[in-house]
């Protein structure tokens, strides 16, 4: 932390139910290496208790707080306030686009886990019904079951969803961490997650903008995941095509990157 | 700003097309959306023009000579960049969906671009000094 003040204007967006949206704004006094997150916070603690939003960790694990500032996706807890304004400069904070909007900036991202779970990415171990436990993760990316990947990388927060240009237009569009997810956890092996993925709204409907893996904060890199899918998917095809077994039914694997 | 999925297919459609806080890559996904649109367009139009040649050889060449100005130059030259710009970067998603590159999809964009600036900027002098 520095000794520095700076007087920031937090504008931040607001809607409750059916009322009509708009801005509130928040004259702030901070530290410019403080995070997003701590004006959010403040303005909630001294400002506006009614202000709605999600956060947990504040250490970019939980993947609860992300949302739009100055109009790009950011997780707020590890993004200082320098990087996106100056001294008397504005700080815009909305919610993440292409989710319900459950309150001012909180939004339900139940259709993002729900569909985590058709991939295989379960947040339980659906033998037992027991939480996986971290120790019983296998450490190399080649492992037999996808469910224990899941949370290993990608933290679902949710930004890579509201970039998508895609998902923007097609709702129905399964989404970059879905079949990020899809792709850490193999698809040969799953005729039901295969035929998922190789779908109009699986990894056919991406346009190859990119905008996943511009903001993504875990580094899972989901448009790149997303080609490797189409690879995959394309070369299992010509196997098919040629008379090749199907591993799809017989179970077998290729090993994910 | 509510559920997505209630939304006019018209208002979710017009989505896509919004650059603001966005990478290059987004406007790459833009330029080949509109290059399509706009080629799909010519190819309509191309084919009403083709249309006149049912009037015999006289009305053909009055209207090629009635539209033979720098507006329809211009016009002509959008064609051209819409034509590699769109030629080039399907090439460049057919790679990288096939696993190609995928690592420099971003390097492969901006050579895009750059040969179609290029390439239009010679069809131009060309187009224009005819």
């Amino acid at each position: 932390m520095s000794a520095i003040r700076w007087t920031v204007t937090f504008q931040v967006f607001r809607k409750k139910g059916e009322q009509a949206s708009h801005f509130d704004e928040f004259k702030l006094e901070v530290d410019p290496d403080e995070y997003v997150l701590d004006g959010v916070e403040r303005i909630w603690a001294f400002h506006d208790h009614s202000l709605v939003y999600r956060h947990a960790c504040h250490h970019s694990t939980c993947g609860a707080c992300g949302m739009r500032v100055n109009g790009a996706e950011k997780l707020t807890c590890i993004t200082p306030i320098r990087d996106v304004t100056q001294d008397g400069g504005v700080v815009r904070v909305e919610p993440l686009r292409n989710f319900t909007l459950v309150s001012d900036l909180a939004v339900d991202m139940g259709v993002m886990y729900k569909h985590m779970d058709l991939v295989g990415q379960h947040p339980v171990n659906l033998d037992t019904n027991e939480a996986i436990q971290p120790e019983a993760r296998p450490a190399g990316p080649t492992v037999d079951r996808p469910d224990y990947l899941r949370l290993s990388d990608c933290i679902e927060c949710g930004l890579c969803v509201s970039a998508c240009p895609i998902t923007a237009s097609s709702p129905d569009y399964l989404g970059p961490a879905v079949l990020a997810g899809a792709q850490q956890g193999g698809i040969l092996g799953d005729a039901q997650v295969f035929h998922l993925v190789d779908s109009e709204d699986g990894v056919w409907r991406c346009h190859s903008a990119f905008e996943c893996t511009a903001v993504c904060p875990s580094f899972v890199d989901p448009g790149w995941r997303i080609m490797d899918l189409r690879r995959q998917v394309i070369a299992e095809s010509f196997r098919q095509l040629f008379g090749g077994s199907n591993p799809k039914e017989t179970g077998s694997k290729e090993a994910s990157k | 700003m509510s559920d997505i999925t209630r939304e006019a297919p018209i208002t979710r459609a017009a989505k896509w097309f919004d650059p603001r806080s966005r990478t290059i890559n987004m406007v790459g996904f833009i330029l080949n959306r509109i290059t399509a649109l706009g080629l799909t367009l010519y190819l309509c139009m191309h084919l009403i023009v083709l249309s006149q040649l049912a009037q015999g050889p006289g009305a053909f060449d009055t209207f090629l000579a009635n539209i033979h100005n720098p507006i329809f130059t211009f016009l002509e030259v959008l064609v051209v960049t819409a034509g590699f710009y769109h030629g080039l970067n399907g090439i460049r998603i057919v790679l990288i969906s096939f696993g190609v590159g995928v690592r420099y999809q971003q390097a492969l964009l901006i050579s895009v671009l750059v040969i179609t600036v290029v390439v239009s900027a010679v069809f131009a002098v060309h187009m224009f000094s005819f």
